[in-house]
């Protein structure tokens, strides 16, 4: 075994937090473990603040791990490691640069010479599809091209191993699908300048369509929940049974519960006041309701089929059906949602009554709204400001979360009817205009 | 085709002249001719000055234009400079910022002409007896009027670099230096150049009062279109005051076409935005330029040396916010240097305040400050109700013409074209008309103040009436929306957050004029109202240090407490609440 190779990348047992608005640490991610060897694609799955995407930025060495070992081919990761080349979200592109000097750019920063330069840039262009576009500007692109440019820009570099940041989620369906099929294409041909793809992505279709191996993750803190070996041919077929099969397991797998908690707050990080909120609108929750109630689900749909027919991402399928869970209305499980009684009566009522009806889930089932609600009945000015709960939020999460969830309790409890919200002075109150 | 004959054809082409060549060359070795011939006279001695003082004649009008040109030119090139230096650090050190940021708001709020009082007298003792000292001194002065603004943009947008843009400089390996110039310096251009055009446009006012000022005994006339009026006031001449009026409005014209509109539309590339919007700007310099062959030979060297410079291995230290947090995260001998750092600053800054109490309270009393404070308070009234009456003629006006977009494409740039015009060399019609009518100085002198800084208002008004949303026109049309109604719950939150920057640049500017409005002289008459411009203005002419200090330090205090009280919440509350889309 002496004479294997280091492995591209090794994490063990990494860790990593953020300071929280209260000066404590919120820890992000949570003793995970991966290996990724040459010839592998691997995706990370997970929802929004799994912690996904901090760990390729560990592995990219833009950020450092808190605690434990991350290396790459054996040596330490500080700093951005030679071989390893990153493609963005948001493409990342300059925009003051044309598409040749956008990808020459990573050459540049190695000092390669001007003719070299050059070669590279345009083979590299080339393989991706872009001639003709050399001397375009990058706004004058579409989405689909541009991330090709993005592409090009990470391949040109020759990095054994290339990282992809949800590098599709910016794309329409039908962009996304094309580039996707064209990087397997080149990928199974061997045409690629590389040895492994790290992806991340929250899209459990395109993981199962691209990816050898797939580490599911669960939320608050990011751990691994599952690793799941693909072992189907390329090109893939998303309508053959056995892929549809993998996309229903992990759905599953992600709404299954790892372990006894509360079933109501099953996903939802926190618990008590600190529940951190998604912020969801009540006009789509509403909406998810009358769907569910009406035919064909009649009360019950599987969450694949939900999402391809009211063209929800998985991600976001999946933040709806926690809200309405927490809020009592439906019930997750094994990759299926199901209305509730409550959820059934809901479907069924008038504007006005279904406001009471939220109202008394929000008060019953959401400890922060139930706060609210006492403290403005308590005072006598019947007034609060709206800091004195954000400091209560900021002892249990990071700032971008208590604001969020700040923002989610003011916009389900203006549609409750539970309190008036004055912006400019950022004060709750009971004062009903009108 | 193979790669060869691409490339001989093009050389071929590149080699036979076209019909812009021609002119293209003309203007290029008409321009090196006259730097060169501006840059000889600069290092003449003072003595020369004397032997040949300024003229009235106005053939030699040309020659002095240029040489303001030359300042200009040369003013811009230093605060360009001082820019990316102050800017970069103050970005990218957090120990740097805590001094720098604050420093360089209290100097966007010192007036320009106080700097002169001094730097006059520093410069010329620097370079004594030579013309340099004193085109120097005029040189800072349009500095100081134009380096405060472009350093704070640059500083602003160098903080706001997109995350992910930073994160892929990094993963690409560049080096702090290319990053510098492959990222920071790009992303600031739009902001920096805009900056800068606003500034030039204060700048021309402040040339024109740098060329000809007397410091107690220092008197400096430097030969341009500033003391060419200076001249004219003295001998009562108006008809080269008009002369010079005329002569600085080509320098204008020709300043915006050949320089600005040629670097706005080559800048257009740097502006941020991932779509393609609105309509481009363009120049017909630039179009000369990139239809010319020669001429953009020309580029090519500065294209390449742009590369190598951003290329040069210079290794800055790791100063990106991942950086800092590293800094950070080593917690204690970081927060030691830190409580070190913070003593020095606290240090100087009480040496620095005792040493001007010392040298201030020598000769200054109590009534002293009374006097000031009072006058201080006499020209702050003056802004305001300036400021007010100028909206409320302004502001229905540019409505007006803003809702009517032909006509405001006509309009606009002449507001531009009026707010870059120096006030200064209209000054003198004014005073001889107040002289003439026998009318009130300390009324009728303060409309000096606004004559110059008004046209901000209409063209901030103009470009929030133009930029209102046609939809909601026409909803506030389709509902009955008029009279009173129409303004107040339709067009002016609309226009509210143009209107309040236009109006911050124009009580800014205001209280720079006073120094030069609140005084004035047409011959042997001198006029002067009571407030806080003509105290320094006096204080400067008798070259009476302590009380100069003392009026520039309560215009700053003013203006810093104004604009902190008044028009930043103004401006918070427009950007938070009326900023459409």
């Amino acid at each position: 075994m002496l004479d294997h190779p280091p492995a591209l990348v090794d994490i063990r047992s990494v860790c990593r937090s953020f300071p929280k608005g209260s000066g404590e640490e919120l820890l992000v991610l949570e003793n995970v473990d991966l290996t990724i060897r040459s010839g592998e694609i691997v995706g990370l799955l997970g929802r929004s603040g799994s912690g996904k995407s901090t760990l390729l930025r560990i592995i990219a060495g833009l950020i450092q791990p808190s605690s434990g070992r991350a290396a790459c081919r054996g040596e330490t990761i500080a700093g951005p490691p030679n071989g390893v080349a990153m493609v963005f979200q948001s493409f990342a592109l300059f925009p003051w640069l044309t598409v040749l000097q956008n990808v020459e750019l990573g050459l540049e920063a190695l000092g390669i010479d001007a003719a070299e330069r050059r070669k590279r840039a345009l083979a590299a262009i080339d393989l991706i599809g872009l001639d003709g576009f050399e001397s375009a500007y990058p706004k004058e692109l579409s989405g689909g091209m541009r991330q090709r440019v993005g592409f090009a820009r990470a391949l040109v570099v020759h990095p054994d191993l290339l990282l992809m940041d949800e590098p599709f989620s910016a794309l329409d369906v039908l962009t996304a699908e094309t580039l996707r099929t064209d990087l397997i294409d080149l990928w199974t041909e061997g045409r690629l300048p590389i040895k492994s793809i790290l992806m991340v992505t929250h899209n459990i279709e395109e993981a199962v369509l691209m990816c050898d191996r797939i580490l599911v993750f669960s939320s608050n803190p990011g751990r691994v929940a599952a690793e799941i070996k693909v072992e189907l041919n390329h090109p893939r077929n998303r309508l053959d049974p056995h892929f549809r099969q993998l996309v229903d397991s992990i759905y599953a797998r992600m709404t299954q519960r790892a372990e006894p908690r509360t079933p109501a707050n099953d996903g939802i990080p926190g618990s008590g006041v600190g529940m951190a909120l998604h912020h969801v609108s009540s006009n789509v929750l509403s909406g998810l309701i009358e769907a569910l109630a009406g035919q064909p689900y009649d009360g019950h749909a599987d969450l694949p089929v939900l999402a391809s027919q009211l063209q929800f991402e998985a991600d976001e399928i999946l933040h709806l059906g926690e809200s309405l869970q927490l809020l009592r209305f439906a019930q997750l499980s094994e990759g299926d949602l199901m209305l509730t009684d409550a959820g059934k009566r809901f479907a069924h009522l008038e504007t006005d009554a279904r406001k009471r009806l939220f109202a008394e889930h929000l008060v019953a089932y959401v400890p922060v709204m139930g706060l609210i609600r006492r403290v403005l009945d308590e005072r006598p000015s019947h007034t609060a400001p709206a800091a004195r709960f954000r400091n209560e939020l900021e002892d249990y999460m990071s700032e971008d979360y208590a604001d969020e969830t700040l923002k989610t309790v003011v916009s389900w409890g203006r549609y409750a009817e539970l309190f008036a919200y004055d912006e400019q002075s950022e004060t709750f109150s009971l004062e009903n205009p009108g | 085709m193979k790669p060869r004959d691409i490339r001989t054809a093009a050389i071929g082409r590149a080699l036979r002249p076209n019909i812009w060549d021609a002119a293209a060359l003309i203007l290029v070795i008409g321009a090196m001719v006259l730097i060169v011939y501006g840059g000889e006279q600069t290092i003449a001695p003072l003595s020369e000055l004397e032997r040949a003082p300024v003229s009235l004649d106005p053939a030699n009008l040309p020659l002095y234009a240029l040489r303001t040109v030359l300042r200009m030119l040369l003013a811009i090139v230093c605060s360009t400079v001082f820019t990316f230096a102050y800017a970069a650090l103050a970005a990218k050190s957090r120990r740097a910022e805590m001094v720098m940021i604050p420093l360089l708001d209290i100097l966007q709020s010192v007036p320009i002409l106080g700097f002169l009082t001094f730097t006059v007298v520093f410069f010329m003792n620097l370079f004594p007896g030579q013309v340099l000292g004193a085109e120097l001194a005029s040189v800072f002065a349009i500095f100081t009027s134009q380096a405060w603004n472009m350093t704070f943009s640059m500083y602003q947008s160098i903080r706001n670099v997109p995350k992910d843009l930073e994160e892929a400089t990094q993963s690409f390996h560049l080096s702090g230096w290319q990053r510098f110039w492959r990222l920071d310096v790009p992303f600031a251009m739009p902001g920096l150049i805009w900056n800068a055009m606003m500034s030039m446009s204060g700048g021309w006012f402040f040339v024109v009062a740098s060329e000809a000022i007397t410091v107690g005994n220092t008197t400096v006339t430097l030969p341009g279109i500033g003391s060419y009026v200076a001249m004219a006031i003295q001998e009562q001449n108006l008809a080269a005051i008009f002369y010079a009026i005329l002569a600085m409005l080509f320098v204008i014209i020709a300043y915006d076409q050949l320089l600005f509109r040629p670097i706005v539309a080559w800048a257009d590339k740097f502006r941020f935005e991932q779509t393609a919007s609105g309509e481009a700007p363009n120049s017909w310099m630039l179009d000369l330029f990139r239809r010319t062959r020669a001429l953009r030979a020309i580029t090519i060297p500065f294209a390449a040396m742009n590369r190598v410079i951003s290329n040069l291995p210079i290794s800055l230290p790791s100063l990106s916010p991942a950086g800092r947090a590293r800094d950070r995260a080593k917690g204690r001998p970081s927060r030691m240097i830190d409580a070190l750092w913070i003593a020095m600053v606290l240090g100087s800054t009480g040496y620095a305040a005792w040493l001007t109490f010392r040298y201030l309270s020598v000769e200054i009393g109590a009534s002293d400050v009374v006097a000031v404070v009072r006058d201080g308070l006499i020209t702050l009234l003056r802004v305001v109700v300036l400021i007010s009456l100028a909206t409320m003629i302004w502001v229905p006006i540019g409505v007006w013409i803003g809702l009517r977009p032909k006509l405001a494409e006509r309009v606009q740039p002449l507001a531009q074209f009026l707010a870059a015009f120096p006030a200064n060399l209209a000054f003198p019609v004014f005073v001889v008309a107040i002289v003439g009518l026998k009318l009130n100085p300390d009324i009728w002198l303060s409309p000096l103040m606004i004559l110059g800084t008004q046209w901000y208002i209409l063209f901030n008004v103009i470009a929030g009436a133009s930029a209102f949303p046609t939809d909601l026109r026409e909803a506030a049309g389709s509902f009955h929306l008029r009279g009173w109604r129409w303004w107040f719950k339709a067009i002016l939150p609309g226009i509210f957050p143009y209107y309040v920057t236009g109006a911050i640049t124009a009580s800014g500017g205001s209280w720079n004029a006073s120094i030069v409005a609140e005084v004035a002289s047409w011959g042997d008459t001198h006029l002067k109202a009571t407030g806080l411009g003509a105290y320094i203005a006096s204080a400067t002419e008798a070259g009476d240090f302590p009380r100069v200090v003392l009026g520039i330090a309560t215009m700053c205090v003013l203006v810093t407490l104004f604009n902190r009280l008044v028009w930043r919440p103004l401006y918070a509350f427009g950007e938070r609440r009326l900023r459409l889309g």
